[in-house]
């Protein structure tokens, strides 16, 4: 490239101080946040939510864990359906996808076109809402946050459709036939360990949806709300937060006698929220940009 | 011919495959498909959906009747236009500056940062909206318009503001995911094309404007069909987590999808939701058709089918 002119080192100069504005509406949001839920509640009450505490606690913290048991309970039930759901929603897609990718399978345009009319036409919410509650019942379930919109969509079958086809060269599954291996052997054996790119791209959106998902939760779990997520757990405080000491939550003695630092609890909340997206975002985020690139545009 | 006959491809176990995938899309998509008739009937639960009586277009008529349906499609199409160019603009300058930018590990770490609120839940950006907008302890209120000698605003029930807060909160939340949309597709464009750019003299600006835009024109306009194709349907955790679904805004802030919600979820109204409902898919089958094949004209690669 050779050496850089003045010019060029003004402007890009120029172009960082951009980005590092732009880089601060992203992660001052997030400072207010996280800076509030380690302020004293009296300061909060007097100052607002504020970037500098003139007093740090951590009584927010406390009081959330040592309260009651429930929010324990909602991360579990998040991690639950994460795992329960990716790894049943990548197997369905993946083998669903498989087939469509193979010229000598004979249904793989209707099958194709079955998955993709999924992306013209829809239902909508009222039918579909009709469907996963009077048909198969999984209202006030664990299977309301798995089953309902998220366990495969055909934007997924796509993707996953396309990279087999241009990955997977058809002389090794024919070498593979002739020695004898049937389809599921050549399936599991040569076909998922050439996929792993993908397969971790696919398996992180949909373990992303899941964890962040709070519709299914809305729409599903009406009384149970021991069954709630995070997302749900979380979407409830925000106007009520109250539903903390609610008697749905098994509450702890420590609650008698400790005023509840509301206002910087909810801070607190949302700060418990994103920890373990944020503390995984470095490990996933190589795989996250590949999955946009290949995704949007090659649809 | 024995070897042939050895080899021959069975098909069962691929229909074994797609099987459970196929018994999903039945539940998942198609039931729901054909139980859209609901709109076409006065669902009486005791009777079942299927035996419950026909009432042609009636729930159309009463949901058309209301100024419900005239606000619902005004504020989901203003918000889906206002979003796609702006989504646009935005995502196209960051993309073509960081494509200038000279350092690659740079590059890498601001697109990092700016991908970040695209992968936190409507839920935490309501407490993040919430934590600069409520009355009592926001920032906005305490800090700014206190030290400007300005009265708190009543943020959660002054309508007026929401158009600006939803589009900023939309663009904040999405900006990362469309400049990386972008710059992938800078980065495929060709650097000899540059160099000899360079080579005839063109500066930077010149640069950009007769090599990266032009050749940076398909992706731009099948983005924006894309979601042209998608304008009937709106962001539901927008619109209903950021608000804190406040009724006070409901006329700036409710779109199709928080309605259809409301409907249904909260009052019950099974004609009017499912009503919308209908006319939220069959409007949107409508458009994403028509722009398909508008994609298909100009560029053919990407239309979807």
């Amino acid at each position: 490239m050779g050496i850089t002119s003045k010019r060029e080192k003004i402007a890009q100069a120029v172009f960082h101080l951009v980005f590092i504005g732009i880089c601060l509406t992203v992660i001052i949001p997030f400072l207010l946040v996280f800076m509030s839920s380690i302020t004293e509640e009296n300061e909060l009450i007097r100052n607002g939510y504020r970037f500098w505490p003139g007093k740090f606690s951590f009584a927010a913290y406390e009081y959330i864990f040592r309260s009651s048991t429930a929010l324990v309970r909602a991360y579990g039930i998040s991690l639950l359906i994460t795992v329960v759901g990716t790894i049943l929603g990548l197997s369905i897609v993946t083998l669903y996808a498989y087939p469509l990718s193979r010229p000598e399978f004979k249904g793989k345009n209707l099958f194709t076109f079955i998955a993709f009319f999924t992306m013209l036409f829809n239902g909508g919410l009222v039918s579909s809402y009709l469907t996963w509650t009077r048909l198969l019942n999984v209202k006030n379930s664990i299977a309301a946050l798995i089953f309902p919109f998220l366990l495969m969509n055909a934007f997924n079958v796509i993707l996953m459709k396309n990279y087999f086809k241009a990955n997977i060269p058809s002389e090794l599954i024919e070498a593979a036939r002739i020695d004898g291996a049937g389809e599921f052997g050549i399936f599991f054996r040569i076909v998922l360990p050439l996929s792993t790119p993908i397969l971790a791209t696919v398996g992180l959106f949909v373990a992303i949806s899941y964890w962040n998902d709070w519709m299914n939760g809305l729409y599903f779990i009406t009384k149970r709300t021991d069954l709630f997520s995070l997302q749900n757990y979380l979407n409830r405080m925000l106007t009520d937060i109250q539903f903390l000491n609610s008697s749905a939550n098994k509450v702890s003695s420590y609650t008698q006698g400790v005023k509840m630092p509301a206002t910087s609890i909810k801070m607190a909340l949302a700060v418990v929220g994103v920890v373990p997206i944020m503390v995984l975002y470095p490990f996933f985020q190589r795989y996250f940009v590949k999955g946009i690139t290949i995704g949007a545009v090659k649809g | 011919m024995n070897i042939r006959k050895k080899h021959r491809i069975v098909q069962w176990p691929y229909f074994l495959m797609l099987a459970p995938g196929l018994v999903y899309l039945i539940i998942n998509n198609y039931i729901p498909m054909f139980g859209v008739i609901i709109a076409f009937k006065d669902i009486d639960f005791s009777k079942g959906i299927l035996k419950s009586d026909w009432v042609g277009f009636r729930n159309f008529k009463f949901l058309f009747k209301t100024s419900d349906a005239f606000i619902i499609t005004r504020n989901t199409l203003l918000y889906n236009v206002t979003f796609i160019i702006l989504g646009t603009i935005v995502g196209v300058t960051i993309a073509i500056l960081l494509n200038e930018l000279l350092s690659t590990r740079m590059r890498k770490t601001y697109q990092t940062v700016l991908l970040l609120p695209q992968l936190i839940s409507m839920v935490i950006v309501a407490y993040i909206v919430y934590a600069f907008l409520n009355t009592e302890s926001g920032f906005i209120n305490n800090t700014l318009l206190n030290a400007a000698g300005k009265e708190p605003v009543y943020w959660y029930s002054e309508k007026k503001y929401w158009p600006f807060i939803l589009t900023f909160v939309n663009l904040w939340k999405g900006m990362g995911y469309s400049c990386i949309v972008y710059l992938a597709s800078i980065m495929g464009i060709d650097q000899s094309m540059y160099e000899s750019a360079k080579i005839d003299g063109a500066g930077r600006m010149r640069q950009i404007w007769s090599i990266t835009l032009p050749l940076l024109k398909p992706t731009i306009i099948t983005m924006i069909l894309m979601s042209v194709g998608r304008i009937f349907y709106s962001d539901f955790g927008l619109f209903y987590q950021v608000t804190m679904n406040s009724g006070a805004l409901y006329e700036y802030t409710s779109t199709i999808d928080t309605y259809v919600y409301r409907a249904l979820l909260q009052m019950n109204d099974l004609s009017m939701s499912s009503a919308a409902a209908l006319y939220q898919s069959a409007v949107g089958f409508v458009l994403i058709v028509a722009v398909n094949a508008i994609v298909r004209k100009v560029d053919s690669e990407n239309a979807l089918f």
